[in-house]
């Protein structure tokens, strides 16, 4: 599903180049639970945000589902990540004027699906995140882990191939933390979604199926 | 993204900031306002004076002698004298098909005196023509009687300011009336007509235009009125006065032909220049406005900065972005324009009940034009801040917190 070959990012920092990722070669097939790990600067965050069509490579060769994502203008990227990429964010991301049924929605709203659709769609999700009461209640009315479950709903409305998960635990309190490892694992299992995991929490790290940990910018 | 959802997404963004969205509603409806309340009363002024001078008849043709042109060349320099219009000259224009009526005219100054009352005032010798010309009322009496041009009938009409100083209180139609040293009868007094065009018809007296030849010693006709039968008639008329005036003046052509509607519209264009002059001063309080959308536009990007990074890892294209930003600028001038409007139309309905005399009118153009203008102005001015939206980096946006 995801074919990284030879992949390296630069930053220009006033005169210094950084050397964020460095000569990455990594594949990741579908329905794989993958966590990377390594310590802050590293560049983690950088390769996720590779993968996540968020970035683009300095150099190197990136297949999504066989395709060339390299070339895509910023139009097309969109359009790829819409379809492909679900996200979970450490700080969720959730936009206060919403609730949390519309911020499920949005998604959806901006691949232009009728409202009736939307709807019926936003109401499957949330029972599956047990949030089915709380579908009015705006995000500062919601606990940090109801808001990251609305996150989650979020990512798996389109129903994409790929989940990406930056430090989703990591403003959480241990016990809504494994609620959700344990929500995100089971739609890896039972929705077959490749999950894709940034940890700093080794107990976490090493629930997946594979570990890889990253140092100065490369696959150790 | 569907266009219900873009305008509803923009509405609720929007709605969150109800001091910002008072503010830009506030200057753009005063911009919206100045421009509606003076093109209408531009527009107003211009109305009223087509107007005026439509009810004298577009179908005016006014004959004078003499040309415009430059004659002469290598001195010594030889001007041409013009030659006199005279009685017969306007006679002779009826024999255009085209004519309706003639009124040739003769203007002078004398001293008007009835039983010790006298009174310096404008004679005008014409015939009875002349009342259908120039769309004369009558407020007592008859009108001059319609004979032939070359009789000397001692009879004359007065006007309303002459009826009042001269006949205070008392009768005025069959009394005498001393013209230098002739007397006339009066038979008629004209209603009150007011200004009309610089002319006015109650300081006056109108008599024979054949008698005001004899009194002011002249053969010459100071103009011809001559009203067509219809607007097309009125250019084959033009023609054919041209040919027979020239036929009579040994082929040469000396005169001067103003058709009324050449007059009105060069008034209509004037007046049109001055309205659209004024409906642009106004306007620049428009750009004012504008640039405040524009600052309000900043300031809610960078303020949502973090969301934009979001939408964009939501799959969001920039061209989505970029319309969600023009449809919120947009949202927001136009809610500015329709108060406008509201104001304007108000400020309107104000100046009408202190003016009730003035016609006001707010032309359905304008309306539009405001409408359009307020729409561009966000347009132009909210596209380089959703531009800016729509370009952000989606790693940079998101790590703002």
């Amino acid at each position: 599903m995801i074919q990284l070959e030879h992949i390296h990012r630069y930053f220009q920092v006033g005169e210094q180049s950084i050397h964020a990722l460095n000569d990455i070669n990594l594949t990741i097939k579908q329905g794989e639970y993958v966590s990377i790990m390594g310590p802050s600067g590293s560049g983690k965050s950088t390769l996720l945000n590779v993968i996540a069509l968020l970035d683009q490579p300095s150099s190197g060769r990136y297949l999504l589902n066989g395709q060339d994502v390299t070339q895509l203008n910023d139009e097309q990227l969109a359009r790829v990540r819409r379809e492909n990429i679900g996200f979970v964010f450490q700080f969720f991301h959730l936009i206060p004027r919403l609730s949390a049924a519309e911020n499920i929605e949005m998604p959806m709203v901006l691949a232009g699906i009728a409202a009736k659709e939307r709807k019926q769609r936003v109401a499957e999700v949330l029972k599956a995140v047990s949030l089915a009461d709380r579908s009015d209640h705006r995000p500062d009315q919601l606990s940090g882990g109801q808001m990251q479950r609305v996150a989650i709903a979020r990512a798996m409305i389109m129903r994409p191939g790929l989940l990406l998960a930056d430090e989703p635990t990591g403003n959480l309190d241990s016990q809504s933390g494994r609620e959700i490892i344990e929500l995100l694992e089971s739609l890896n299992q039972q929705q077959d979604m490749t999950l894709l995991m940034i940890t700093h929490d080794k107990s976490i790290g090493q629930r997946a199926e594979r570990c890889i940990r990253i140092i100065d910018g490369q696959v150790s | 993204m569907r266009f219900s959802d873009t305008l509803n997404q923009s509405y609720t963004a929007i709605k969150t900031q109800p001091v910002r969205v008072l503010l830009i509603v506030l200057a753009m409806s005063i911009g919206i306002a100045s421009v509606t309340v003076l093109t209408a009363l531009g527009e107003s002024a211009r109305l009223y004076i087509v107007n005026e001078f439509q009810a004298l008849g577009t179908h005016l043709v006014i004959v004078l002698p003499g040309r415009t042109e430059t004659t002469g060349g290598q001195p010594p320099i030889f001007g041409e004298t013009p030659t006199d219009l005279t009685l017969a000259d306007a006679n002779a224009l009826l024999r255009s098909r085209h004519i309706a009526a003639i009124a040739p005219i003769n203007v002078g100054a004398a001293p008007v005196s009835t039983r010790g009352l006298e009174r310096e005032t404008t004679i005008i010798g014409s015939t009875a023509d002349l009342r259908q010309v120039r769309h004369l009322s009558l407020a007592q009496g008859r009108f001059l009687p319609a004979s032939d041009s070359n009789e000397t009938l001692s009879v004359c009409v007065i006007g309303r300011t002459i009826k009042d100083e001269l006949f205070a209180n008392q009768q005025a139609l069959g009394q005498w009336l001393r013209i230098n040293d002739r007397r006339f009868r009066v038979i008629g007094v004209l209603a009150s007509e007011g200004q009309s065009i610089g002319v006015d018809f109650d300081d006056m007296v109108i008599i024979p235009v054949a008698a005001a030849q004899t009194l002011f010693n002249t053969q010459s006709l100071f103009r011809i009125l001559v009203e067509a039968k219809s607007k097309t008639a009125m250019y084959k008329a033009v023609d054919e006065i041209r040919a027979i005036i020239k036929a009579r003046h040994d082929g040469e052509d000396d005169i001067t032909l103003i058709t009324q509607d050449s007059v009105v519209k060069t008034f209509d264009d004037i007046l049109t220049a001055l309205t659209l002059t004024v409906a642009s001063i106004a306007s620049i309080s428009l750009a004012v406005a504008g640039i405040l959308v524009m600052n309000v536009m900043w300031v809610s990007v960078t303020q949502r900065t973090s969301e934009i990074g979001l939408l964009k890892a939501l799959g969001a294209t920039p061209r989505q972005l970029l319309w969600l930003f023009l449809t919120e600028a947009a949202m927001l001038s136009v809610a500015g324009a329709l108060s406008g409007l509201l104001l304007g139309k108000l400020a309107l309905v104000v100046l009408q009940t202190i003016y009730p005399d003035f016609p006001l009118y707010l032309p359905a153009w304008a309306v539009a034009a405001a409408l359009a203008v307020a729409l561009l102005t966000a347009l132009i001015f909210g596209v380089l801040p959703a531009r800016q939206a729509a370009k952000m980096d989606p790693v940079a946006a998101l790590s703002k917190r």
